[in-house]
């Protein structure tokens, strides 16, 4: 349901700008006046959560770029100067840190609510494909970002993640190796490898900013999904435009989050990275204990449960390849996993499995974190290529409102000026 | 030339398709530099050699020295430790190939192999664990060398004997052996 336009160029500016780049028409039609479900709960208000810190973390980005030094020799004195001497260096510095830390929990959520509300679901596939290619970006830009550092834990980041491509060497001898030389372009991890990390690390926010452009015009052609999971039926009582009814609630949920980011920021900067981190990179030492930040931990926790080299680097790759077909794996007809009676609890394992992985990709891979590593690990594939393609099947759906309207105007009464179902039709089935 | 309509491939058809496959040849060859300019350049490629005094590092010792920007560990084991290695059947390894740089890759991972003759008790291997290339603990006198005497890498756990063979863990393969010859019984050049 792409929207009719329903902008009035009001003055001769306008007008005369309209026939020729219709960007005002644009704007109107997406940011002001789009048509949004009117029961949308505060799981909604990541996505503009996510944009805004997309935004935070290219200004900051910007900034500290003008005083970092892409050289292995004085990268990591480059950011302690930052740190001790650039004015609001510090600032700059913690705000990039743990935006990227909040930008992950962000991500997140706004991802698990398209699981729970089946947001991926006919008709936005695309939709959901751009999301996950805009967290692939994400995890590619954070992982480049944490290595410029050049502390002891970025340094081995960089050197253990280089290396999970010559696990190919065991596929075609040789090709890994090459693989991973040229990554490098030398034979370890060295001023040539850090360089491009830059470049890239500098390139590729402004393709998430691109990907993001798609994910937003691909949301605007189906419109949102919601928590009762049906499509709009009547704009007119079921949607209010999205400014001021959205942009107000946004705004509101932006401020509440900005409290959360601006407590870590201002009083615990470095509790969600690593103190080894602040040892300059030492190509002769290995820390006793690599850990990747914290949001990486579950995938790492996967790559670890594997016994063998390749078949852990394939089982991390495939944890978010999965997700790319979700939205054919999941048979069932109803989106929301608030009528689906079964599916719900599945869910919430899949919550408390990916949690459970974050933990134990903190703990040495031995003993009982490797053995629980596993199952975790079994259980999130087990979830999406098993259970969501038969549960689906299984599964008879609890009864939920026929539309929006009904779901919002429950008891028959007058809402808003519109005149609501009768109560009846709310517990009719489709 | 003159076509009909029982010609259905005509000349314009061969002109067009040579002319896309040529300028498709074009821009691959094109690509070419874009991705070569990210492999190890010349500097990086120039082996360089390092000579090594073997003179101050005692039986049970170890060093490490850097080559190509990587460590390699240098030990002198004890008579115990390279019986040991000696002894280790070739069927009970994870990876039964010696790891040597200019071996064709076909060698058993013998000790004869990984090390030189007459010098059975140097071990040179490449100080980086084969899993993910992290570098294993077992170089200093307190450090864990895992079960098997040799390395333990404490990134993933992989352990490595005295011979540098990968045991136990995730590693797929044994420690590499770099290029190395003894110029006196004291001093070898790696490179």
């Amino acid at each position: 349901m792409a929207h009719q336009s329903n902008y009035q160029p009001k003055t001769a500016f306008t007008r005369w700008m309209d026939s020729r780049l219709p960007v005002i028409r644009m704007a109107y039609d997406t940011i002001l006046d789009f048509p949004t479900p009117r029961n949308l709960n505060y799981m909604w208000t990541f996505g503009g959560i996510l944009t805004f810190f997309l935004g935070l973390q290219i200004i900051t980005g910007v900034i500290l770029a003008m005083h970092y030094t892409a050289d292995t020799s004085v990268a990591f004195d480059s950011i302690e100067y930052l740190m001790r001497n650039v004015n609001y260096g510090w600032l700059m510095r913690y705000t990039h840190a743990v935006g990227a830390s909040m930008f992950f929990v962000a991500v997140y959520l706004h991802i698990f609510r398209g699981l729970y509300y089946g947001s991926y679901k006919a008709p936005r596939e695309i939709l959901w494909i751009i999301g996950v290619l805009i967290f692939l970006a994400m995890i590619a830009t954070s992982f480049m970002g944490y290595s410029l550092v050049w502390g002891q834990m970025s340094f081995w980041a960089v050197t253990v993640i280089t290396n999970l491509f010559s696990s190919l060497d065991s596929i075609v001898n040789g090709l890994g190796t090459a693989i991973v030389q040229w990554i490098w372009g030398d034979f370890s991890v060295s001023d040539a490898t850090l360089n491009r990390l830059f470049s890239l690390h500098y390139l590729l926010p402004f393709v998430i900013a691109g990907l993001v452009g798609l994910h937003i015009w691909a949301l605007h052609v189906p419109g949102n999904n919601n928590p009762i999971g049906v499509d709009l039926r009547d704009p007119k009582r079921e949607a209010v435009p999205f400014h001021p009814y959205y942009t107000a609630k946004d705004l509101f949920a932006l401020t509440a989050f900005l409290l959360l980011f601006a407590y870590f920021v201002f009083y615990l900067p470095d509790y969600l990275g690593h103190a080894d981190n602040y040892i300059k990179a030492n190509p002769l030492q290995t820390p006793p204990h690599i850990v990747p930040e914290w949001y990486f931990l579950p995938f790492y926790a996967i790559l670890r449960a594997i016994p063998s080299k390749l078949g852990g680097v394939i089982a991390m790759f495939s944890s978010i390849g999965v997700l790319f077909f979700i939205p054919w794996l999941d048979t069932s007809s109803e989106r929301s996993a608030r009528y689906r009676p079964i599916y719900k609890w599945f869910f919430w394992l899949l919550a408390i499995a990916c949690v459970a992985l974050g933990y134990l990709g903190s703990k040495p891979p031995e003993g009982g974190y490797l053995v629980a590593a596993r199952i975790f690990t079994a259980y999130y594939f087990i979830h999406f290529l098993i259970i969501m393609p038969i549960v689906g099947v299984i599964e008879t759906p609890k009864p939920r409102p026929r539309t929006i309207a009904d779901a919002i105007f429950k008891g028959g009464g007058q809402a808003s000026g519109y005149a609501a179902q009768p109560a009846a039709a709310a517990a009719e089935k489709r | 030339m003159a076509t009909t309509m029982d010609d259905p491939v005509t000349r314009r058809d061969f002109i067009h398709i040579a002319a896309t496959a040529f300028a498709g040849v074009g821009a691959a060859a094109a690509l070419w530099p874009l991705i070569d300019q990210m492999n190890p350049d010349a500097t990086a490629l120039s082996l360089g050699s390092v000579e090594i005094d073997l003179a101050p590092v005692q039986e049970g010792q170890a060093i490490t020295v850097v080559w190509r920007g990587k460590p390699i560990f240098v030990r002198n084991r004890t008579p115990k430790e390279v019986e040991e290695a000696k002894a280790v059947p070739i069927d009970e390894l994870k990876d039964p190939i010696a790891r040597v740089m200019g071996l064709t890759g076909e060698e058993p991972a013998t000790d004869q192999n990984l090390t030189k003759g007459g010098h059975e008790k140097w071990l040179i291997a490449i100080g980086i664990c084969t899993h993910l290339g992290c570098i294993p603990k077992g170089q200093k006198p307190g450090d864990e060398r895992g079960e098997y005497g040799g390395w333990f890498c404490p990134c993933h756990g992989s352990q490595y004997d005295t011979a540098g063979r990968i045991r136990k863990g995730p590693a797929p393969r044994n420690l590499e052996i770099p290029p190395y010859q003894f110029e006196s019984d004291t001093k070898i050049k790696i490179g």
